[in-house]
């Protein structure tokens, strides 16, 4: 040993010239593309949301040129037909908020399904059906408004605890176990209804509670309603839970492999129980938003038959991964406002409204495409 | 062993009992009823009437629907189980008007009596009759309703129609054209919804019918022009929709509605101001007509007559407003409540 001290050690001399750099994650410098690629895995509500922002400058920018023109000193006002925004007008805007809150509640439930690789047909059902059974309870039976709407809110609870023990003990697939459902409960919701509309004006006399989240508030010609201002709340409250709770990581644990969260310690069973149990709940809050809109208990909203599909495109488009386990709830959101924007915005512009069915499917398409290239994200 | 024993002895007493079953319903003459769904309160009470009818006169209805609207192969097979079972005529509002004419021609050939309820086929005679309301009629009402109590101000209305489907279906077009036409608007071609050019329309939209839709059009259209004063809906559900929606920007008194159906929430709405005018049809009537005329075939072998002047057989439609107009006629809100059907 001691022999070799004076000679320094020798093999440390070719440490010069070799390459000094610790150990590190191989850099493909694909440029631009690649960290973009990157950048969308981490940020998953990125792309509906870029979508969002395009889609909404693009048809305003379509609608209101001529004011834009005006107002750039582009044109005088007197040389245009049409001198006042119409799309980029507060109440516009808003207004695309109160026709998207349905689906976007809708949306929200449908998330928490699909990020455990699930999927809910029964979604748009059971709001139809639990906003009955509120209407129901208070008109037929005489329950204070308060406990019809507690009830509703258990009886959606329940189908989702239903479909849940179906999905995670008796190992049923979610679709059938949902497509099953949602035959189940629109039956059940015109047989229980009779089809027959309960009105707006009789809630407003005797039931006013039914109605609380359509009141809206003005800001200026921009209206909300507590139906949007809770569509937002629960929205942020459920991306914090999913982001930042122990709950919320088993949910994309389990959405990811069940087998390797099993392993891992999670309940698989218990998290989809509450997984199930709280988009049925949702679905029945869903109810009473429905009542607050259209002011009356409607059974054959088309909510009941298209609320699925619906809430399925926006959850899609919104980017979130229908394999399970990846996703930004608040892409949910997006994708909601996205067919929001297209449907009043097309609508304005003049265009027959199968032009936006038209783009909604190249939208779908281009979303789950953008999916699987940020699957195949690498290093 | 026992048990196949068990299970032949149980099958062979259900077949007894089937086979029993049928012989008393061939005593009587058996009338099919098949409707476009069965959650529909029209369509409800069109079987309630027809079910009361067919159990005065001592004969067994069998009521078929199709699953949702639009479900064309659940009214065929309908109708093949209705030529299998041996009745002697089919009752239909047909989901497609076109397509259901093949395997109702197969029921005629057969010797039943078809009779279209509501919705004319396409063609009209391709049923041996037709039992429906005036729609034309109807929409022509409210469109002179709403001309008359505008007075002056008509001449400067802004108008929206609210309408069924983008589809654009027969009973859609009958009431959006009549409805123009009462208000004193050219139509152009009286066969299409939206190619008029009279500058007083702002635009129409789809509401399917219900509560969700009517809100959502009338918003569309409020984004688009929100001076809108004059609203046409389909039915009374778009009606109570668009009045939320109206209601949302404090715009509902001063916005006259006008619908078509009257169905009891309807008419009441009419009573609360909530619709000014509604054109009311009679279902019930439709079926007990279209059941009494099945009999009157199987007995004596006679077809129905269609009204004079039409080709169809005319169950009536009556304005029902509490505020009537010079020159249209109108029932009043309490007789439309004793003949309101849903």
């Amino acid at each position: 040993m001691s022999e070799t001290t004076p000679r320094g050690q020798e093999y440390e001399q070719v440490l010069s010239g070799a390459s000094q750099t610790v150990a590190q994650f191989d850099d493909h410098k694909k440029g631009f593309v690649s960290r973009l690629q990157h950048f969308l895995h981490s940020n998953p509500s990125m792309v509906p949301l870029i979508v969002l922002v395009i889609s909404t400058l693009g048809l305003g920018l379509y609608i209101d040129w001529e004011p834009i023109k005006v107002m750039t000193g582009m044109a005088r006002l007197e040389d245009v037909n049409n001198g006042s925004f119409r799309f980029f007008a507060p109440f516009t805007l808003s207004l695309i908020l109160q026709q998207v809150q349905i689906v976007g509640v809708l949306a929200l439930a449908q998330t928490l399904i699909i990020l455990t690789a699930g999927i809910d047909l029964s979604v748009g059902a059971i709001a139809v059906l639990c906003s009955v059974i509120m209407g129901k309870l208070t008109f037929d039976y005489g329950l204070p408004p308060f406990f019809s709407i507690l009830l509703g809110l258990a009886f959606g609870t329940g189908i989702g605890a239903v479909s849940g023990y179906l999905v995670s003990r008796v190992k049923l697939p979610p679709f059938i176990v949902t497509l099953g459902m949602w035959q189940i409960v629109l039956a059940a919701n015109y047989l229980y209804s009779a089809n027959e509309t309960i009105r707006s004006q009789d809630i407003e006399a005797s039931a006013p509670l039914l109605q609380f989240l359509g009141t809206s508030f003005a800001f200026g010609s921009a209206k909300i309603t507590l139906g949007v201002v809770a569509m937002l709340v629960l929205a942020l409250i459920l991306a914090y839970a999913l982001r930042s709770t122990a709950w919320g990581r088993h949910v994309y644990a389990v959405g990811d492999d069940p087998e390797a969260a099993e392993l891992a310690g999670v309940d698989v069973h218990k998290t989809l129980m509450s997984v199930y149990m709280l988009a049925g709940f949702i679905c029945a809050f869903t109810a009473w938003v429905m009542i607050g809109r259209f002011g009356s208990v409607s059974p054959s909203a088309s909510t009941g038959v298209l609320g699925n599909i619906q809430s399925i495109t926006a959850v899609v488009i919104g980017g979130i991964s229908l394999f399970g386990g990846r996703g930004s709830i608040l892409g949910a959101l997006f994708g909601a406002l996205i067919v929001g924007v297209f449907e009043l915005g097309l609508r304005m512009a003049g265009a027959d409204s199968q032009w936006t069915y038209l783009l909604i499917g190249f939208l779908i398409i281009a979303a789950v495409s953008v999916d699987q290239w940020i699957r195949k994200v690498s290093g | 062993m026992k048990n196949l024993t068990k299970t032949l002895a149980m099958g062979a007493s259900a077949l007894a009992f089937s086979a029993s079953m049928a012989l008393a319903g061939g005593h009587s003459t058996t009338v099919c009823l098949i409707t476009k769904t069965d959650t529909n309160p029209f369509f409800v009470k069109m079987k309630e009437g027809a079910t009361a009818k067919a159990e005065e006169l001592g004969m067994t209805l069998k009521a078929y629907a199709g699953k949702i609207d639009g479900d064309h192969e659940s009214q065929v097979q309908a109708i093949e189980t209705c030529i299998a079972d041996g009745a002697k005529g089919i009752l239909i509002t047909a989901s497609d008007t076109a397509a259901i004419v093949e395997p109702l021609k197969q029921a005629r050939d057969a010797g039943l009596l078809v009779i279209a309820l509501d919705t004319p086929l396409d063609p009209i005679d391709a049923a041996d009759a037709t039992f429906a309301t005036d729609n034309f009629l109807a929409g022509l009402l409210i469109g002179q309703w709403a001309k008359a109590t505008l007075g002056d101000a008509a001449a400067d209305a802004r108008i929206a129609t609210l309408d069924l489907a983008i589809s654009q279906p027969t009973v859609d077009v009958l009431r959006n054209q009549g409805f123009l036409q009462g208000f004193g608007i050219d139509l152009a071609d009286p066969g299409k919804i939206g190619d008029e050019t009279d500058p007083r329309i702002v635009g129409s939209d789809v509401t399917a019918g219900n509560e969700e839709g009517g809100r959502r059009a009338m918003e569309n259209l409020l984004a688009k022009d929100s001076t809108i004063n004059v609203v046409h809906t389909i039915n009374e559900p778009a009606a109570a929709g668009a009045y939320e929606a109206l209601k949302a920007i404090g715009r509902e008194n001063d916005v006259l509605i006008v619908s078509v159906d009257g169905g009891c929430p309807g008419v009441q709405n009419v009573k609360d101001g909530v619709i000014g005018a509604t054109s009311q049809q009679y279902p019930l009537l439709m079926a007990s007509l279209g059941v009494e005329a099945v009999k009157a075939w199987a007995d004596n072998g006679v077809k129905p007559e269609p009204t004079e002047g039409k080709n169809f057989f005319d169950t009536g439609v009556a304005l029902v407003t509490d505020k009537p107009a010079e020159g249209v006629e109108s029932i009043s809100v309490e007789e439309g409540m004793n003949l309101c059907w849903g």
